[in-house]
């Protein structure tokens, strides 16, 4: 049964299951599907194949150091906020190999890493995670260099974006201007209400990709519960970071006694420059055979909270935590501003969820305006 | 139906990690623990192509060891030819002191940001040196020497640790000849030291400048760039008028890796040579 498909831009409603047909379609199109699963006490992305891996009724308390699932009955696929993961990691990938080198006649011989990336969709990416993607976006593709390997990854995907129906403790992005709802960037952007899916059309593939779906055009009770679901979403959101003037008030700051403070609580860990969605810094590892005929470079993601991270001839050039931890925040929430045009910070609260010790830099920065010290 | 993009190869993407391979054609002993390392490119297209600005920097790959960030000392108007003085300081750099003439590296670059020696134009140029932080300035001084009357006065003020420490000593006599001020210093005297004795910084007492009309030019510690600043800006040299060349942790020179940060600035990109009024905030900060 022929059925057109709905324009770019228009609103249509799916019941639940034909999430499904949106799915294989996809997969019929060639995409492999990613989205969120539970696994190992947290939802997570990973390959999903069906409506079944979704986390359904699966819900999250957040707070500072503070992750648990929780099952509810609520029978919604998409309301279990973020995890740990971000799609960070399927395009600038954990561990990248970037060439190896090969020792032929006396001569050194160069082999790119010519890896073919399939094609995939991207599953329920919050608002959040998407202006995320963007921001990765300017560090890698927008100056005068672009990596080839996030490029390949970043140009075969299909966003099905999801606006969040409900807000997590730890979530700020009302603060950052990034959520909760997704506004531009995606192929499909649903919101969930009880019964169905409203999917925004946000392009021709998205379009494309409704085929067969048994879509209807929403009505304006539709949208209404749609816009509703948002709002609850924005409303729930207690966490706040003023962004005022924040790049100049921390520079002018970085001999405050905050910093000391915070130094006695972070371990230095780095698990918040791991889950955070935009943190891109890197380091490479060489290896080679016995013979030292055969050599590989792999790029592995870093973190300014390792004490070598700024390791020149004859020191460290941050070798405390007190140094380590400005360096992160002042790059995240200032100098990110200066360097790429936007913040560093989209205001998806991971790094206060998986922080062990749950420092929470809106609270940082908080005490940092409130005590200017110059 | 297959609406997903179709492959595309990789190789229609430049990758910029990517290095050239090259040839040690010439090994010279600069000091102890310091050699200057010319460098040839196996590819003649490469190499004939290739051309720097004084002041930028390659990343230099021994396989299997690793890269790291050095400076191209060598003459910019013979760019066939790529010279690196290189100090054996950490694991990769001790690694290139034991290759040979004949045995190969990668190559890739050039980077960053030059030394302005447009700015210098008609004007005085105050080029203050410390140890190693001479290698970085060498391609400014050949380029001064091969227009030098398009400069007023040129000054180096040149330290090291020791008399034998300083670099490039066969060459002062004809930088001297094509009309460039000379003055030494060393921390620690030898028998045969008949010049100065002391930090590079207080080289500035042996100078007089016209503020208005001097460029101040320094590589060397951070220390000594500090010192060598608070003197400049004690002769009320402008903070525009000064540039110095930073370094910093490197993994990619190209903005990704995220380790040679300063503030605002990406050392690699930005840098290695930036003007004194912009990184003013950030400069001498602790740990920073």
């Amino acid at each position: 049964m022929a059925q057109d498909l709905p324009r770019i831009t228009a609103n249509v409603v799916i019941p639940k299951p034909s999430l499904q047909k949106v799915f294989d379609n996809l997969r019929a199109s060639g995409f492999g599907l990613i989205g969120p699963t539970v696994r190992d006490g947290a939802v997570v992305l990973d390959e999903i194949s069906s409506l079944e891996d979704l986390p359904l009724g699966w819900m999250a308390d957040q707070a500072p150091g503070h992750y648990r699932l929780k099952q509810t009955h609520h029978p919604e696929y998409f309301f279990y906020g973020v995890g740990p993961d971000s799609w960070k990691k399927f395009l600038h990938v954990p561990q990248l190999k970037l060439y190896s080198v090969e020792k032929t006649d006396g001569k050194w011989v160069f082999k790119p890493n010519y890896d073919v990336i399939p094609p995939r969709a991207f599953i329920g990416v919050r608002a959040c995670d998407l202006s995320a993607i963007g921001v990765q976006d300017r560090v890698f593709l927008s100056g005068e260099f672009h990596d080839p390997h996030y490029m390949r990854r970043r140009e075969r995907i299909f966003i099905l974006a999801a606006n969040c129906g409900r807000a997590y403790s730890t979530c700020f992005c009302t603060s950052m201007k990034t959520g909760p709802k997704v506004t531009a960037g995606f192929d499909l952007a649903l919101t969930e209400l009880p019964n169905a899916f409203v999917l925004e059309v946000g392009s021709e593939m998205g379009s494309e990709m409704l085929r067969d779906t048994s879509w209807e055009p929403a009505t304006a009770f539709d949208l209404g519960r749609a816009a509703q679901s948002v709002q609850n979403a924005e409303r729930e959101i207690e966490r706040q970071l003023s962004t005022d003037d924040l790049p100049k008030m921390l520079y002018d700051n970085l001999e405050h006694s905050r910093w000391d403070d915070v130094a006695t609580r972070c371990l230095s860990c780095g698990n918040c420059t791991q889950v955070c969605p935009t943190c891109f810094c890197v380091t490479v590892q060489d290896t080679s055979n016995l013979k030292g005929t055969l050599a590989e470079r792999t790029r592995l993601w870093d973190s300014c909270y390792v004490r070598e991270f700024s390791h020149v001839h004859g020191g460290n050039i941050r070798p405390t935590i007190r140094s380590r931890y400005r360096q992160w925040l002042t790059h995240k929430l200032a100098s990110w501003i200066d360097q790429f045009g936007t913040s560093g910070c989209v205001g998806c609260g991971r790094c206060i969820t998986w922080c062990p010790v749950g420092i929470d830099l809106t609270e940082e920065v908080k005490a940092i305006r409130e005590k200017v010290q110059r | 139906m297959s609406l997903a993009p179709t492959p595309v190869e990789m190789h229609i993407l430049p990758d910029p990690m990517l290095p050239y391979p090259a040839v040690i054609e010439d090994i010279q002993s600069e000091a102890y623990g310091i050699s200057t390392f010319s460098l040839v490119f196996t590819d003649p297209a490469k190499a004939s192509t290739y051309h720097f600005l004084p002041g930028q920097f390659n990343m230099i790959l021994l396989p299997g060891f690793g890269e790291v960030a050095i400076s191209i000392s060598s003459n910019p108007s013979l760019p066939k030819v790529v010279g690196h003085t290189i100090r054996y300081a950490g694991s990769v750099t001790r690694a290139l002191g034991r290759l040979k003439v004949g045995d190969m590296l990668g190559i890739r670059g050039p980077y960053g940001s030059a030394w302005p020696l447009e700015r210098a134009l008609a004007k005085n140029l105050v080029i203050v040196t410390g140890g190693i932080g001479l290698a970085p300035l060498r391609p400014a001084i050949y380029g001064i020497l091969r227009h030098r009357e398009d400069y007023g006065r040129v000054v180096l003020l040149y330290g090291a640790r020791t008399p034998a420490d300083l670099l490039y000593t066969e060459e002062f006599a004809s930088w001297q000849a094509g009309g460039i001020e000379l003055h030494t210093t060393v921390d620690l005297a030898d028998e045969n030291w008949q010049g100065q004795v002391g930090v590079v910084p207080a080289l500035f007492y042996r100078i007089r400048v016209d503020p208005k009309q001097t460029l101040v030019m320094t590589c060397g510690p951070e220390i000594m760039m500090r010192f060598v600043i608070y003197e400049a800006l004690a002769r009320r040299i402008p903070k525009e008028s000064i540039f110095l060349s930073m370094e910093r942790n490197m993994k990619c020179a190209i903005g990704f890796c995220g380790h040679c940060q300063f503030g605002p600035t990406f050392i690699c990109k930005d840098g290695p040579v930036l003007n004194y009024a912009a990184i003013e905030p950030f400069f001498g900060k602790e740990d920073f």
